[in-house]
């Protein structure tokens, strides 16, 4: 006979475990089938994870949970071939608990909240793929798995499957795909460095971790950015540029990673390390437009296969987890209800509405469209910034009014006044 | 500097009989002028064999990112997961 769940969630990543664990706290028969050998060791992200999100997920996580560093520093890098402007916030106040945020790497932050979960009685099933969504006259009634008899059912089917949603498309919740505008390619490499070389190059206390993200020539001024995360005895040092831009520029995404790694600003930090694990991902940009239908019959949406991602703001595991608890705790009142339809499930929509994630989405909504099409923000802008940047700190006897004047007729011969406030203007209607 | 194919020999794998991706057409990669499977893959997967006209596809070495299905240009790679508890295994992640 084939088994019957309350809850079915198809991906141990932070959205699917965290639906799986606020359905099972509520006392429903939740199981969570992963295609990895553990969970964890299919999910990649830059490194950041947020705290106040997470402890709304596992409160007081971070006193247990295998994480890296706290992040006490960020920073902006706006790279030129062999310069940086450097913007940055530090505060000790980051530094104290509660934090802010930490490093972690996924194969062992993930392995660790999947066993909370599996405290709190989720079953969860590893080395098993979903391959298809059983469905009844138009309702999910339940998955097919690759396993001999692997065919399970549930009132409601959690796709908690990543950015690479076949499911989500196949079940017409996203009807278009995802195309090469929507969707970023990132790699990064994991390098090892004793912890206190790390503390000494990057100016820190023990436990403490910064952040720099790097624009303009880290993507070689296509649009997306570099990043290097301190963990606490490696660097995670990576690379993520618009796929459409890398599909017309012809560059390979690892040559595009080596060409950071041998930035002069960049080479210093990570020199003597030893490469330990080299990883690859996309990461859905689309934003709010990409959004696919949320909810149908029997069925939820969660995290990257949701499009949950604000790059502007570095947010995605954050989206995930809050996009997850709340796929559970509508699932919870479809059960008191027992009703699994379309209508009883849309209040997830509702909720997502309320909160930070469609509100920060909806906000952003044409930010990623904007950049695709702007793409001299990243690539001239940064040049221009460290041209400014060299001629004002660089004394040479020049009068500081012909300086100025130097400046503005380079800039402008770069980009015209016009174009340069329409930026500006269209910029703020995008951002502000 | 590390070759690409030492930085894929760090990693964890464990490589199914079967390749869980898959030319659709071999007209259509004759046919297509920039090959961007070629280039896009960030574990280079894909190679042009001249002499055989055809895409070869090293699956074995594939970080299961999916950026081979959504930038070929004419829909024509078949990507599927691989079965479970194959393919990579990420120690760090």
């Amino acid at each position: 006979m084939t088994e019957k769940f309350d809850v079915i969630v198809v991906g141990a990543g932070p959205a699917g475990i965290s639906a799986a664990l606020t359905t099972a706290r509520a006392g429903l028969n939740t199981i969570l089938i992963e295609r990895g050998d553990f969970p964890g060791s299919k999910n990649v992200m830059g490194g950041v994870l947020y705290r106040q999100p997470t402890e709304e997920i596992v409160p007081g996580f971070y006193k247990k949970a295998p994480l890296e560093r706290h992040i006490i520093e960020q920073r902006l890098w706006i790279l030129d071939k062999n310069s940086v402007v450097s913007l940055g916030y530090k505060t000790q106040r980051h530094g104290e608990e509660p934090y802010n945020a930490f490093t972690v790497l996924r194969a062992r932050f993930d392995r660790w909240l999947a066993a909370q979960a599996v405290e709190q009685g989720v079953l969860l099933i590893t080395e098993t793929v979903v391959e298809d969504l059983l469905v009844d006259d138009g309702h999910v009634v339940g998955v097919k798995t690759g396993r001999p008899d692997g065919e399970l059912l549930g009132n409601v089917v959690v796709l908690a499957e990543g950015v690479n949603s076949m499911l989500t498309q196949k079940m017409e919740l996203k009807k278009d795909g995802l195309k090469t505008t929507e969707l970023a390619v990132a790699v990064k490499e994991i390098i090892a460095l004793p912890k206190a070389k790390i503390e000494d190059r990057f100016n820190l206390e023990q436990g403490q971790g910064v952040t720099i993200e790097l624009v303009g020539e880290s993507t070689q001024g296509m649009v997306g950015t570099g990043f290097i995360y301190t963990n606490t005895d490696s660097i995670s040092i990576g690379v993520g540029a618009l796929l459409s831009h890398i599909v017309r520029r012809k560059i390979n995404p690892n040559e595009l990673l080596e060409h950071l790694k041998n930035h002069p600003m960049v080479r210093p930090l990570i020199e003597g390390g030893e490469t330990k694990e080299y990883l690859g991902h996309l990461i859905p940009e689309g934003g709010y437009k990409a959004i696919p239908k949320l909810y149908g019959n029997g069925v939820l949406v969660v995290g990257d296969a949701a499009g949950f991602v604000n790059g502007i703001h570095r947010e995605g595991s954050n989206m995930a987890m809050i996009s997850g608890k709340t796929a559970g705790q509508v699932i919870i009142e479809a059960h008191k209800m027992g009703e699994f339809d379309e209508r009883s499930l849309s209040r997830y929509d509702k909720y997502l509405s309320n909160s930070f994630i469609l509100k920060d989405l909806q906000k952003y909504q044409n930010a990623s469209g904007f950049m695709e099409t702007h793409d001299h923000i990243f690539s001239l802008y940064p040049k221009l910034a460290n041209f400014v940047a060299h001629e004002l700190i660089t004394v040479d006897s020049v009068p500081k009014k012909e300086k100025q004047r130097r400046i503005l007729k380079e800039v402008t011969a770069r980009r015209s006044k016009v174009e340069l406030l329409k930026d500006a203007y269209r910029g703020w209607r995008v951002m502000g | 500097m590390k070759s690409l194919e030492d930085k894929l020999f760090l990693n964890r794998y464990q490589p199914d009989k079967v390749s869980h991706l898959r030319v659709l057409n071999r007209e259509k990669c004759v046919e297509c002028r920039d090959k961007p499977c070629t280039y896009i893959c960030p574990a280079k997967v894909y190679r042009w064999n001249d002499v055989e006209k055809i895409i070869e596809t090293a699956y074995e070495g594939c970080v299961e990112c999916g950026t081979c299905r959504y930038g070929c240009a004419h829909d024509n790679i078949e990507w599927k997961n691989p079965r479970g508890g194959f393919g990579i295994m990420y120690k760090y992640g």
